[in-house]
């Protein structure tokens, strides 16, 4: 098998842009899910609200597409009611981190043996382009029309010191690191919490000078910083620039899990 | 059937009579004067091979209890007001992808934070009309320990039978108040009716219910909230496709009226008639009583949504019905909409039950 | 016949738990009916709490309590707020280690606090004593079924402690 045979083919086409980077990252999840060998009558696919969230309702799979930021709420119902059935969340920037900001704490300090991918397009795709708490710093958004003031979240630090066990971040651009982080985080007992920033040239890329869409996955691949690189700027006492994406396999721990298949 | 004798508040038998009914998944957060209905499973749940797990709110309580449903488990959470409050956009979503479930809402005095342990019925409209757009749920109201457990354990048959939410409006009289309780040994149990091997998952039979693909079973169900097809793909623009769910989505549980309605005539040729559910019943209950009057009609209802209308109708002398309630009237003005005498309504605020005496004063004070 | 009686004293001295017992005494062994009911507010500790039973030979209808005929008051301000407007058909046991008032009515005076601490060395079953009192003055539940109630419903380790205190408060309520 290969991720293909994942989708829905009476589904397609689906509704993302041209250029949008979630496909990649759809992608990149199903081939890692597929090396699991995992059965499509075990693996239940949970989102919430947004784009990325639309990605359960191509794969054929039993899957939940719930309400704005509750995806992990109801995820832990699935997980914890059968703990059996692998239980992988779609979800993005604006329906992670902000409304559903709390559940997104709480699942990862319960450790719940669930897999996030976060597509983090640093704005609000589907309502057309608003802030959201990952908006960089003078980025601009129909809702931030003068730059964003707001600082922005560092989700992987958020998931690491609320108590998540696997945690890593990547690009669009990163296809091969991405599917082999995912696949380590469907591996790992407990929350796993793998990061993509991916390019949204409808509604980001158009307003912040990314021409090409090509333009904001250069942007990305340029602006991560590999996390052992990092470390050992760290140790050589230089500072890190702040408009860098620190990218790697940031947590990897065993604190007690739960809804661990027995 | 035997049965045996206890002593419990209404929240415990509350608790008692979803384990009966295999209840096995609670999500919930603490909130007076429901608490006691989460101690109860948080302690027993775990026991019995089932799942007890307090979440960060309610709104998180709500959707633990669909997604634990959706892996076929029979799942509930309890709460009050505020609660209540947060956990209506999860209803609509329960409501619109057809999931059973079993949600208490021990009532206490709004609005906003109000009297968290004084008793009330404020919730009666929210119950039926709180998450936007069109739906209908099933409500029960219990007024006795013996109803908090029994009316739990057929909320999760009608969930189960119309994949529905099903609410136990209870209220922190009924919910905190010890009484006598005989216990059956066993409780009437009806599951869902399962996905045929070749159906669509939302196309529903001539009951108006589709087949329930429980997940892990090999449907590859695709359930969403937003408009949907009967394969369960989103289909949001077509104008027709979403007048025609969700007129069936209502039709079928008011449709169905009348196969759940339960309530007790009372009386019938009175000329005067009061109309109770859940704590004020057993004042009515004591007015009856006290007077003996054959002209003092009693409707006493457990089925408050879908409303049995006919019911009414049974009291074919009535010249007036008076309808007590812990709220401003919220259910009288729905029977005003089914009857042409009057209605008078009998309102209480502030946390206490009517006095028989009141209730004597509002039926003396219309000549 | 329907008794219906008030309990009320401060948070923490087990005002609930008494009320909760007399009930359970009069349904599970006394094949009565029996209804408890509580007012409490935020306090978990300290203020006046109130809790009531009604116990009945026929099913109870109207639930609360409208006149209470028999008070057990624990606290002076249990007393102001719950006891002082008791009429002159009904009687009141009052903790008179605590209670320095006296109503209308009838009025018989337990020292329950100051023979549980003096006696027993723990003012904790103070509450208990108070329950055997009630019942060797009113008879409202039968001294068995009064014990079974409390061996049902007290922490396991305590049963000796409070059966002890059960038969302290019958023979300090025993009226001539």
């Amino acid at each position: 098998m290969s991720y293909e045979d994942w989708f829905r083919q009476d589904r397609l086409p689906h509704i993302y842009c041209a250029g949008c980077g979630n496909g990649t990252i759809i992608n990149c999840t199903l081939a890692a899910v597929d090396e699991m060998g995992w059965k499509k009558e075990e693996t239940i696919f949970v989102s919430g609200i947004g784009c990325s969230s639309r990605a359960p309702g191509y794969i054929l799979t039993d899957s939940l597409h719930t309400t704005h930021g509750r995806a992990l709420a109801f995820a832990t119902g699935v997980k914890m009611a059968n703990p059996d059935l692998h239980v992988v969340v779609f979800t993005g920037d604006g329906d992670l981190a902000a409304i559903g900001g709390n559940h997104f704490i709480h699942a990862c300090r319960r450790n719940i043996d669930l897999t996030v991918v976060c597509m983090n397009n640093q704005i609000y795709g589907m309502t057309g382009g608003q802030g959201s708490p990952t908006t960089p710093k003078g980025c601009l958004s129909s809702t931030t029309p003068y730059g964003c003031t707001e600082i922005p979240f560092d989700l992987c630090e958020l998931a690491t010191a609320a108590g998540a066990n696997y945690v890593s971040r990547w690009t669009s651009y990163h296809v091969k690191e991405l599917e082999k982080a995912v696949k380590v985080g469907l591996e790992t007992p407990g929350f796993s919490f793998i990061e993509a920033l991916v390019q949204c040239p409808t509604a980001f890329g158009r307003r912040n000078k990314f021409r090409q869409v090509t333009d904001h996955v250069e942007y990305l691949k340029v602006h991560s910083l590999l996390k052992a690189k990092r470390d050992r700027m760290l140790e050589a006492g230089e500072k890190i620039p702040e408009d860098m994406y620190v990218v790697g396999e940031l947590t990897k721990r065993s604190r007690p899990a739960m809804g661990v298949k027995p | 059937m035997t049965s045996r004798l206890e002593f419990w508040q209404g929240n415990t038998a509350c608790a008692e009579g979803a384990l009966a009914a295999g209840c096995n998944f609670f999500g919930g957060y603490p909130i007076t004067p429901s608490t006691e209905v989460a101690e109860h499973m948080a302690a027993k749940l775990p026991k019995k091979g089932g799942v007890f797990i307090q979440m960060e709110d309610e709104i998180a309580s709500m959707a633990s209890i669909i997604g634990a449903s959706w892996t076929g488990a029979r799942a509930m959470t309890a709460t009050s007001g505020p609660g209540f409050s947060l956990m209506m956009e999860n209803i609509g979503f329960a409501a619109m992808t057809e999931t059973p479930c079993v949600v208490v809402n021990v009532q206490r005095g709004g609005p906003s934070t109000g009297q968290p342990t004084m008793s009330a019925q404020g919730d009666m409209m929210q119950v039926r009309f709180g998450s936007h757009g069109d739906y209908a749920i099933i409500a029960l109201c219990p007024a006795s320990v013996q109803e908090m457990y029994e009316l739990t354990a057929k909320a999760f048959n009608l969930a189960d039978k119309y994949r529905v939410p099903v609410f136990l409006m209870a209220d922190e009289t009924v919910g905190h108040m010890r009484e006598k309780i005989l216990v059956p040994d066993k409780v009437e149990r009806v599951d869902r009716k399962p996905l045929a091997a070749d159906a669509l998952p939302f196309k529903a039979d001539a009951d108006l219910i589709p087949g329930f693909g429980q997940f892990g079973t090999g449907h590859h169900v695709h359930v969403t909230g937003l408009t949907h097809d009967e394969r369960g793909y989103p289909a949001t623009t077509n104008p027709k496709l979403h007048a025609d769910l969700v007129k069936r989505l209502v039709d079928k549980i008011e449709n169905a009226r009348y196969d759940m309605a339960d309530y007790d005539i009372i009386n019938p040729d009175a000329h005067k008639v009061f109309v109770a559910y859940g704590g004020p019943v057993r004042t009515v209950q004591q007015v009856m009583h006290d007077r003996k009057d054959k002209d003092i009609g009693f409707l006493r209802i457990r089925t408050v949504w879908p409303f049995p209308e006919k019911a009414l109708a049974a009291f074919k002398n009535a010249q007036a019905f008076f309808v007590p309630e812990l709220n401003l009237g919220q259910m009288a003005r729905e029977i005003e909409r089914h009857v042409k005498v009057p209605v008078v309504s009998i309102p209480k605020l502030g946390g206490e039950l009517h006095t028989p005496a009141e209730l004597i004063a509002a039926l003396e004070a219309k000549r | 016949m329907r008794n219906e009686i008030r309990f009320s004293g401060f948070g923490g001295q087990g005002i609930i738990l008494s009320a909760v017992i007399l009930g359970r005494a009069a349904v599970m062994y006394d094949n009565k009916f029996a209804v408890q009911t509580q007012v409490y507010g935020p306090e978990a500790r300290g203020g006046a709490s109130m809790s009531q039973v009604v116990i009945d030979d026929a099913e109870i209808l109207y639930p609360k309590v409208a006149n209470p005929d028999i008070y057990v008051i624990m606290s002076q301000e249990g007393f102001e707020k719950y006891g002082v407007g008791a009429p002159e058909s009904a009687v009141m046991l009052v903790d008179s280690s605590l209670v320095h008032s006296r109503p209308k009515c009838r009025c018989i005076g337990i020292p329950a606090t100051q023979e549980a601490k003096q006696t027993l060395k723990k003012d904790i079953v103070a509450n208990i004593v108070m329950l055997g009192a009630l019942v060797a003055a009113t008879h409202i539940v039968s001294e068995e079924s009064l014990k079974k109630a409390i061996l049902d419903s007290v922490p396991k380790g305590t049963e000796d402690l409070n059966l002890k205190a059960m038969q302290l408060g019958l023979q300090l309520g025993k009226q001539p």
